[in-house]
């Protein structure tokens, strides 16, 4: 290796250190205006959240400045007003339960019926990929509103499903399936689905198929190079779609409301019952936060698992 | 041809470059001086990573040196920006900006210069005339041929009347064919210019066939400065003899130094005169290095300098490599013409000699 | 042997797949049928087929809520579109093709922070946080819904124009800069109109994103602030007329226009 000069002296090196210094100066600087938006609009309002999680709820809404850890207290556990005994909050757990079972339900939905629509995608000539993946984006990009509306009107009582199997001759009267989990879990796997296909296809366009060749070529039957091959590298996006999909179901607000009706709640309209009728809103701040802490638990897993896989 | 008494376009001074720092500074150059004449087409040679490139965007202002100086004619540059650098550059990749047509690419400089209009406008006229490209005038970049995008991003680069032209590797997305034509046009438009060129390359045929003068590079630093024929046939160093042609390697000793010439032994046992060098080594020990078609193939071994045994002979067309296995059992490469209608001099396995002429063995030190 | 009648084998074939991803599709667009066909339904049930009238596109264009709503939504989504493009546009710039800094990790996690969080939280915690202003100042106007609006849609605005940069062929700057453009004029002739695309996409997908926007919106608005989707989620609850389907059909086209825009507009010139 060639040795150092004696004429590489400290002025010169420090030039280009301060111009270093000035650019990320600038850099700095172009982020500020979005970031105080951020702050101010996004990550800020969260721990006024955190503060008022520990006041006393006011009579109408609204807060007393007094400290209070009741709201941490009511989101697992029930005090009963006339013995003061202590259980658990059943009510509570099973709308986290139901929302943590929908929503694993969803993902595991979304990913049989998206994986192989993925790998569809990904296998058709360039010139139709891009109109397939069109195909998809569509939906994703149309009004939740107005897709779980859709979901709304097919599966009701005097909906296309049941008209269909009644003129069918094939039931007698209609499938009560509106205002069911079934209804929540059909509505968030259709609004969420391309949540999955996306990031599965972005990892399936980058696949080498001739490591699939190569996998055929030492012996390898269709269902292990399917195992063995390819499900391992595009694990990356199998994981990132599930998140996807995961997450915003957990905190599914919309589509548990319209097609759950009102009884059959998920943790987002419970977080909204506290604010409305319930007029809690530490306990409506507590739940909020505990629905923060479940979907960073699961976007520190992903994290993980992404790293596993790039190391 | 360096001009005598004149002031060189570019000085380089003693410059430094290492990127990085501590644990991992790579010296990409070290304390290199050249200097490149007026109106000369200068060709700075070696392999990747030698640091040809890192050099000319020290002069092009997109890097500035650790140490050193780099002077134009007479002012040092080293410190001003690109924009404030009568220099130009040629991109690898060309660099034209898509979203413009080839006038608008060929006309930004002079705009950014502030250029009355008209001046402009008669300016792209020529740069597209000098380049043959009238017809496109008004194309899209990403709408012309590769050929046609690297005469558009030399004509942008001329546009400004630059004191000095930096062409980084210019050909190599070239195909053979187009690279061949471009090679003799870029000859030509330097001599219509009359501006100095500064060429990277790592091709040593290209660099043989353009230059007025080839710096070769290897490692961050200048090993040889010359023109095309004398860093052909008197290598300074053993790396510049293997990077540029073909070149069989002999090691030998020196068993006599007289006025002229030297006396040394081949591994192999013969003893060989060869013309002294400039500066001849303290030491004995020595490589001599011989070009392959500069040795004749005999059969007898009467007066032949070296012996050995045919091993192989490869057929290429215009001439005939032969691989000869020599009484040390290293090979030498000969190379010879072939001749119309006549089928292959020998056969493997034939006893054979090789004659040398003197001249052309050049003593490397080791 | 019996080889000749055997089908030839594709590498890239799963038995199976091709029929599952046809269901899919299927599946996405199916339900997005009777909800159009009808709102052209003449009969005031949404579940009764009475023939063909454009009856509840002319109600609901007679609706002085449901064009006060819309109004309102394309005012929030052009406010919000336009500072959050802006402000990504900035952020893009000073993020990428940077060397690395320290806070950037930081900075990425701020911009992405709504992606991440659900869409509830955020929405309740804006509730309390612009409940204590509006206590406290007595205002109830439109910037709430502007400034959460806008906060949200910054990391959809900024996604597509940082991929734009990053694809962007740095040498080119430093060409302009080799013609003696100055870092100003650089920025303006060579960086912006590269840009540009990035630019515009981002600007749509932000307006999308603030057009469609049901729960944060539904939990900052003050009275009488409704949007399309929230009047929208509102009349759900009652007895849903083909009204719904009418507007519902409308927005679903210009949802089909615009993603079909950004389309476009991302696939040429990527090249």
């Amino acid at each position: 290796m060639a040795s150092v000069s004696p004429y590489s002296n400290a002025p010169v090196l420090d030039l280009e250190a301060l111009a270093r210094r000035r650019e990320v100066k600038t850099n700095v600087l172009l982020t500020v205006p979005a970031l105080t938006v951020l702050v101010a609009a996004a990550s800020g309002p969260l721990l006024i959240m955190l503060i008022f999680s520990f006041l006393t709820p006011g009579d109408y809404g609204g807060v007393k400045w007094e400290l209070s850890f009741d709201a941490w207290f009511q989101v697992v556990l029930h005090r009963d007003i006339f013995d003061d005994t202590i259980s658990l909050a059943d009510a509570h757990l099973s709308i986290l339960w139901r929302s943590v079972k929908l929503s694993f339900l969803t993902t595991l939905v979304a990913f049989i019926l998206g994986f192989p629509t993925a790998y569809f995608i990904a296998t058709r000539p360039p010139e139709t990929r891009n109109i397939w993946l069109f195909l998809v984006t569509i939906p994703f990009w149309t009004n939740l509103l107005i897709r779980t509306f859709a979901i709304l009107e097919i599966i009701r009582n005097q909906g296309v499903i049941n008209s269909a199997l009644l003129g069918m001759g094939l039931i007698d009267a209609p499938l009560d399936m509106l205002y069911t989990d079934i209804a929540i879990l059909l509505g968030m796997t259709y609004v969420y689905i391309p949540l999955m296909i996306l990031p599965i296809y972005a990892s399936m366009e980058r696949l080498d198929f001739r490591l699939v060749e190569a996998g055929y070529d030492l012996y390898a039957s269709r269902w292990k190079v399917l195992k063995r091959i390819i499900l391992p590298l595009v694990k990356p996006g199998v994981i990132a779609g599930s998140i996807l999909v995961f997450i915003p179901s957990l905190g599914a607000y919309v589509t548990p409301r319209v097609l759950g009706g009102g009884k059959n709640l998920m943790l987002g309209n419970l977080i909204e019952l506290q604010f409305g009728q319930g007029r809690n809103w530490p306990l409506g701040a507590a739940l909020s936060l505990t629905l923060l802490v479940i979907v960073m638990f699961a976007l520190i897993f992903y994290v993980r698992s992404a790293q596993r896989e790039t190391h | 041809m360096p001009a005598n008494g004149e002031v060189p376009a570019i000085r380089v001074e003693e410059v430094d470059k290492i990127f990085g720092n501590d644990a991992d500074r790579v010296v990409a150059l070290n304390r290199v001086s050249v200097a490149i004449e007026e109106n000369e087409f200068f060709t700075l040679l070696g392999p990747s990573g030698c640091g040809k490139t890192t050099l000319l965007r020290l002069i092009a202002g997109f890097e500035q040196p650790t140490a050193g100086r780099i002077l134009l004619q007479d002012d040092d540059i080293t410190r001003l920006a690109p924009y404030d650098r009568p220099v130009n550059t040629v991109f690898q990749n060309y660099a034209l900006f898509p979203h413009m047509t080839v006038e608008q690419n060929i006309a930004f400089a002079l705009e950014m210069l502030e250029k009355p209009a008209a001046e402009i406008d008669q300016t792209v006229t020529d740069m597209l005339r000098l380049v043959r490209m009238e017809q496109l005038r008004d194309r899209r970049v990403d709408q012309i041929s590769g050929g046609q995008q690297q005469r558009v991003a030399l004509a942008r680069a001329l546009a400004p009347h630059p004191r000095v032209l930096l062409l980084d590797e210019p050909l190599s997305a070239l195909d053979y064919k187009l690279r061949k034509d471009m090679q003799i046009e870029l000859k030509r438009l330097q001599h219509e210019t009359g501006i100095t060129f500064i060429f990277v390359t790592h091709d040593q045929e290209e660099a043989l066939t353009m230059s007025d003068r080839v710096a070769v590079m290897n490692d961050g630093n200048i090993l040889q400065v010359g023109p095309p024929h004398e860093i052909y046939d008197h290598p300074s160093e053993r790396f510049v003899a293997d990077f540029i042609g073909d070149t069989n390697f002999l090691p030998a000793d020196i068993i006599e130094r007289g006025g002229d010439a030297v006396s040394c032994r081949l591994e192999s046992g013969e003893v060989l005169a060869v013309p002294a060098g400039v500066d001849l080594p303290d030491h004995d020990r020595v490589t001599l290095a011989i070009r392959p078609e500069q040795v004749t193939l005999c059969e007898t071994a009467g007066d032949a300098t070296l012996q050995g045994t045919l091993q192989d002979a490869v057929y290429i067309g215009t001439d005939t490599h032969y691989r000869i296995r020599l009484a040390d059992d290293s090979l030498f490469t000969a190379r010879v013409q072939n001749a119309r209608g006549r089928a292959q001099l020998f056969e493997s396995g034939d006893r054979l000699g090789i004659r040398l002429d003197p001249e052309h063995v050049q003593l490397l030190k080791d | 042997m019996a080889v000749a009648r055997q089908k030839p084998f594709v590498i890239r074939h799963m038995p199976g797949f091709p029929t599952l991803a046809i269901v899919c599709f299927f599946a996405l667009y199916m339900p997005l049928v009777p909800l159009v066909i009808y709102s052209f339904n003449a009969g005031n049930n949404i579940a009764l087929w009475e023939g063909i009238s454009f009856r509840w596109y002319v109600a609901a264009w007679d609706n002085e809520l449901v064009k006060a709503a819309a109004v309102r939504s394309l005012v929030v989504a052009s406010f919000a579109s336009f500072f959050a493009t802006i402000l990504a546009t900035m952020a893009a710039l000073g993020t990428t093709r940077t060397r690395a800094y320290r806070g950037q990790t930081t900075i990425y996690a701020l911009i992405n922070q709504p992606l991440m969080v659900p869409e509830i939280v955020t929405a309740v915690a804006l509730l309390i946080l612009f409940a204590m202003i509006k206590e406290a100042t007595g205002y109830h106007g439109y910037a709430y819904l502007i400034i959460a609006h806008t906060a949200f849609c910054i990391p959809f605005a900024y996604l597509p124009i940082r991929a734009r940069l990053e694809g962007m062929d740095k040498t080119l700057e430093t060409a302009a800069a080799d013609l003696y453009a100055r870092p100003w004029p650089t920025f303006r002739r060579v960086t912006l109109p590269l840009m540009l695309p990035g630019i515009f996409a981002g600007a749509m997908l932000a307006f999308v994103i603030s057009l469609d926007d049901v729960v944060i919106t539904e939990f900052v608005k003050s009275a009488g602030q409704d949007t399309l989707p929230t009047y929208m989620l509102g009349q759900l609850r009652r007895v849903i007329t083909p009204e719904i389907n009418a507007i519902s059909s409308v927005l679903l086209l210009i949802s089909v226009i615009l993603v079909t825009l950004i389309f476009f507009l991302s696939r040429n010139k990527t090249a």
